[in-house]
């Protein structure tokens, strides 16, 4: 029920939600939220990294907390890491439910968690080389919402 | 005999390596022997151990045996 994958590569985020829609269609409702790179400013690239024993297993975690918290169907996660170009999909989270609000409220909680709880480290390159980019502020009052 | 320390996010660049082979035993003897400047980034308040891929709530006392990785987690922005 719960599908929760860490990519190195690319991913089609149209054809993982048609996967994912076919698979439930007991749902009323599907809620996804897709996150990509920026085009921005002078970044060139963006890299996402992630520490092995704990990136993972900490996302899948994050998904058996929402399917206990709300009435799911089922949950997709899939993330990168590694290097990215702008436009280029970073996460994509999909909650299936029998009605919207569970849908709604597991898909905002997940991306919550994922920002600024998951274990990925952040760098952009810009003509002046590669620097680390330092949490939000408003990341962690977001995630605190949900008590 | 040896155990590793990984070094994640900006740490990285601070060692000047993503991880680091060294002698088992106390942390507190590791650090010691680790460049200063590098110590004490690894010892910053918001800095997360994780010992074999478990979050240590309290690091301290740690003693690393032969095969032990301990990383070193600053904090997170993903997503």
């Amino acid at each position: 029920m719960q599908n929760v994958r860490l990519l190195a590569e690319a991913f089609d985020p149209a054809a993982e939600l048609a996967t994912f829609t076919a698979a439930h269609p007991n749902a009323g409702g599907i809620v996804s939220f897709l996150g990509q790179v920026r085009a921005e400013g002078d970044v060139e690239a963006l890299e996402l990294r992630h520490y092995g024993p704990m990136t993972l297993p900490g996302m899948q975690a994050l998904a058996a907390e929402a399917a206990r918290r709300w009435a799911l169907d089922g949950l997709l996660i899939v993330h990168r890491h590694g290097a990215m170009g702008p436009g280029d999909p970073i996460v994509l989270v999909a909650a299936a439910s029998r009605h919207r609000r569970d849908a709604f409220a597991a898909a905002d909680f997940a991306m919550d968690h994922l920002k600024s709880e998951s274990w990925f480290w952040k760098r952009e390159k810009t003509a002046a080389g590669w620097h680390w980019i330092e949490p939000r502020a408003e990341d962690h009052s977001d995630k605190a919402r949900w008590g | 005999m040896s155990a590793k320390l990984v070094f994640l996010g900006r740490l990285e660049d601070v060692a000047g390596t993503p991880d680091l082979d060294v002698e088992p035993g106390p942390l507190e003897a590791l650090l010691a022997r680790l460049d200063p400047a590098l110590a004490v980034e690894l010892l910053g308040e918001r800095v997360r151990l994780a010992l074999n891929g478990r979050l240590l709530n309290d690091p301290g006392g740690i003693v690393l045996a032969d095969g032990d990785e301990l990383a070193f987690l600053p904090p997170v922005s993903g997503g």
